[in-house]
C-alpha cells in the first residue's frame, strides 16, 4: 500500500480535522514512549556497566565485603556497610517522619480549624520545595554542631544526623499523600460511624484511617524512596566514611557512595561505583515491589 | 495547522543554525593525561592556549598519576601528567620529567585551637589514631576530628603520600570538597583538616609545619614540607610533536606562571 492510498483509505482528505487528530495523538504516544524509553535505556545501562565489577570482585566479596578502601594498594571493595546504612538510614527516617506526618495528615484532614490548616498546608508546601541541598546545608551548619553538643560526640556528622535530615524530608511527602487519601473518604462513613455513638476519634482511627489505608501506604512508599535515593542532603551530614553503621559514627550511603567518589574514579573503582548504583537501583526496585503487593492485599481485605 | 507549520519550520531552520557551524579546518591535536590534581592546572593551560592557537586541540584524560605515566611510556599520549615525582624506575624506564609547578596542602584546624605548629609525626599521628586527645601535644582537652577528602581526590593522595598515612588514615569525615572540609574545621573545636594552599582559608587556622608557614615562597625553596610537585613525564628519545612540543614550551614558559598561579598552584619558571 503506497502512502497516496493509506491517506484515502484513512480519509484524510475529506476529513483533514482526522489527520490532526491521528498527528497528536502520535505525537502524545512518542511522549509517552520517552519516559519508557528512558527507564529503559537506564536499566540496561546499569546492567551492562554495573555486572562486571561485581563479577571481578566477586558477588559475595562485594555485597558482604565489610571494608570499602577503593583507592588503597591493594583494593577492597566491599559495600555491605553501605547496604546497611541504607537500609538503618531509611529504616530511622521512617520510623521518625512516618508517624509525624501520619498524625500531622490526620489533623490537617479532620480536626484543624480553616485558617491553621491553611498556615499549615502553606508551610508544607514551602518544605516540599526547599531544594535538597539546603536541607544539607542546614543540617551541617545547625544540626550537625548540635548534635555534637547535645550528645557530647567528638564530630556531629553522624548516621543520626543523615536520619533526622532524610526525616524532615520527607515530611512532605508523606503528609500531603495520606491528607489526600484521608479526604477523599466518602463523608457517609463517618457519619455513619458518629451516628452509632462512635466519638470522633473512633471515628477518625477506625473508619478513615483504614479506608484510607491504600493511600497511606502509597505515602510510606514515596517516603522511603525519597528517603533511599537521597544523597546530597545526607553526604553533607552524615560523614562519608565506610564504617560499618552505629547511630554516632561517620556513615556512608549506597547513593553517597557513588557520589562522592564518582569525580575521580578510573578503572575498576568506577565499575563498582556503577555496581553500587544497580545494587540501589535493585533495591528501590524490591522495595516498591513489596510495598505494592501489600497495598494490594491491604486493599483485596477491605 | 499553520500554527503548527510555522513552528516546525522555525525548529527545521533552529537545528541547521546549529549544525552549520561544524568547522572543517585542519587542528592538531595535543593529548594529555594523567593526575586529577592537575586537572584546574592543565585545563586552564589548555584554555588560554587553545584560545592562543585556535587550530590546536589539547584533550585531558583524568586517569591519575600512574596511569598517566604508564601512558606516556606506551605513547598513549603526547604528555604524561604526574603529581609526585617521577620514580628511578621510571625514569630509566625512558621518561624525562619536567616539573611544571608546585602544589602546596595547608593543614588546619579549628580558630579556637591553641596549637599552631605540628610536625609531620604529629599530623600523621593525628590522622591515624596515634594522638587521640590534642591534650596529648599541648593543646586543648578536645577529641581530635581527623576531617579529609575522599579517596581519589589528588589533595587527599598528595597528603596522604607526604605525611605517609597510606591507607591508614581515620577519618571522622570524608568530604568532597575543599569548601566542605574548610566549613567542618571551622565548626568542630577538635578538627583538623587539609586543603590546598590556593584554597580561601579565612575561617580557619592555617598551622605552621615544623616551623613553617605555608606560603607561594616557602613552597618554592622547599622549606615547608606538604608540598609535591606537577610534573610532566615525556619520552626522553622520543620527540613529542610539534604540537605537542610548542604547547609544553608554553606551559613552561614564564608566560604560563600567571595562570598556573590562578589555577592555584605556584609556579616554578618565572
Amino acid at each position: 500500500m503506497n502512502l497516496k492510498e493509506y491517506l484515502a483509505q484513512k480519509g484524510y482528505k475529506d476529513n483533514p480535522r482526522r489527520l490532526m487528530e491521528d498527528l497528536i495523538h502520535l505525537v502524545f504516544l512518542i511522549l509517552g514512549l520517552a519516559a519508557v524509553g528512558s527507564v529503559l535505556v537506564i536499566t540496561i545501562y546499569l546492567v551492562i556497566s554495573g555486572l562486571p565489577a561485581i563479577f571481578k570482585i566477586g558477588p559475595v566479596k562485594f555485597l558482604f565485603g565489610t571494608r570499602w578502601a577503593s583507592t588503597a594498594a591493594e583494593p577492597e571493595f566491599g559495600i555491605l556497610p553501605f547496604i546497611l546504612t541504607s537500609i538503618y538510614g531509611t529504616a530511622g527516617a521512617i520510623i521518625i517522619g512516618v508517624p509525624i506526618g501520619f498524625f500531622a495528615a490526620v489533623y490537617l484532614a479532620k480536626m484543624a480549624p480553616k485558617k491553621v490548616k491553611e498556615v499549615m498546608e502553606l508551610c508544607i508546601g514551602v518544605l516540599a520545595g526547599i531544594p535538597s541541598v539546603v536541607y544539607g546545608l542546614v543540617g551541617m551548619t545547625i544540626l550537625v554542631p548540635g548534635i555534637r553538643i547535645v550528645f557530647g560526640v567528638p564530630d556531629g556528622a553522624t548516621l543520626f544526623a543523615a536520619i533526622i535530615v532524610l526525616a524532615v524530608m520527607i515530611l512532605p511527602s508523606v503528609i500531603n499523600v495520606s491528607l489526600t487519601a484521608l479526604e477523599a473518604v466518602p463523608r457517609e462513613y463517618e457519619e455513619a460511624s458518629l451516628a452509632l455513638g462512635a466519638t470522633s476519634i473512633e471515628t477518625y482511627f477506625r473508619v478513615t484511617v483504614p479506608a484510607a489505608k491504600s493511600g497511606i501506604f502509597t505515602a510510606v512508599v514515596l517516603g522511603i524512596g525519597r528517603a533511599i535515593g537521597e544523597a546530597m542532603a545526607i553526604m553533607m551530614v552524615a560523614g562519608n566514611v565506610a564504617n560499618m553503621p552505629s547511630l554516632f559514627k561517620s556513615v556512608r550511603f549506597l547513593t553517597t557512595a557513588v557520589a562522592s567518589e564518582m569525580s575521580y574514579s578510573s578503572g575498576l573503582q568506577r565499575e563498582a561505583l556503577f555496581s553500587i548504583a544497580l545494587v540501589l537501583f535493585l533495591f528501590i526496585m524490591i522495595i516498591n515491589a513489596i510495598l505494592n503487593m501489600l497495598k494490594t492485599t491491604g486493599g483485596e481485605k477491605k | 495547522m499553520k500554527k503548527i507549520l510555522t513552528i516546525m519550520l522555525v525548529a527545521a531552520l533552529a537545528m541547521t543554525a546549529v549544525f552549520a557551524n561544524g568547522s572543517s579546518e585542519e587542528s592538531a591535536t595535543v593529548s594529555t593525561d594523567g593526575s586529577t590534581s592537575m586537572e584546574q592546572v592543565i585545563l586552564s593551560l589548555a584554555e588560554q592556549y587553545m584560545t592562543d592557537n585556535e587550530n590546536v586541540n589539547v584533550t585531558y584524560n583524568p586517569t591519575g598519576s600512574g596511569t598517566g605515566i604508564t601512558a606516556a611510556l606506551e605513547g598513549r599520549c603526547d604528555i604524561g601528567l604526574s603529581s609526585r615525582a617521577l620514580k628511578e624506575s621510571e625514569i630509566a624506564d625512558g621518561l624525562t620529567q619536567t616539573i611544571v609547578a608546585l602544589d602546596g596542602i595547608a593543614i588546619i584546624v579549628n580558630p579556637d585551637n591553641t596549637i599552631s605548629d605540628l610536625s609531620i609525626d604529629q599530623i600523621s599521628g593525628l590522622y591515624t589514631g596515634a594522638i587521640k586527645n590534642w591534650s596529648e601535644i599541648g593543646g586543648p582537652d578536645a577529641p581530635v576530628v581527623p576531617i579529609g577528602r575522599e579517596a581519589g581526590s589528588g589533595t587527599r593522595d598528595g597528603f596522604e603520600s607526604i605525611t605517609g598515612t597510606e591507607d591508614a588514615c581515620l577519618y571522622s569525615q570524608e568530604l568532597t570538597s575543599t569548601g566542605a572540609v574548610i566549613t567542618a574545621v571551622s565548626q568542630n573545636p577538635g578538627a583538623i583538616g587539609y586543603a590546598s594552599l590556593a584554597s580561601n582559608l579565612d575561617d580557619v587556622k592555617v598551622v605552621t609545619v615544623e616551623g613553617v608557614a605555608p606560603s607561594e615562597e616557602t613552597v618554592k625553596s622547599g622549606e615547608y614540607k606538604i608540598q609535591r610537585p606537577f610534573v610532566f613525564a615525556t619520552l626522553t628519545n622520543t620527540p613529542l610533536s610539534e604540537a605537542a612540543q610548542a604547547f609544553f614550551d608554553y606551559c613552561v614558559s614564564p608566560e604560563a606562571a600567571p595562570i598556573i598561579a590562578g589555577a592555584g598552584a605556584v609556579p616554578v619558571n618565572e
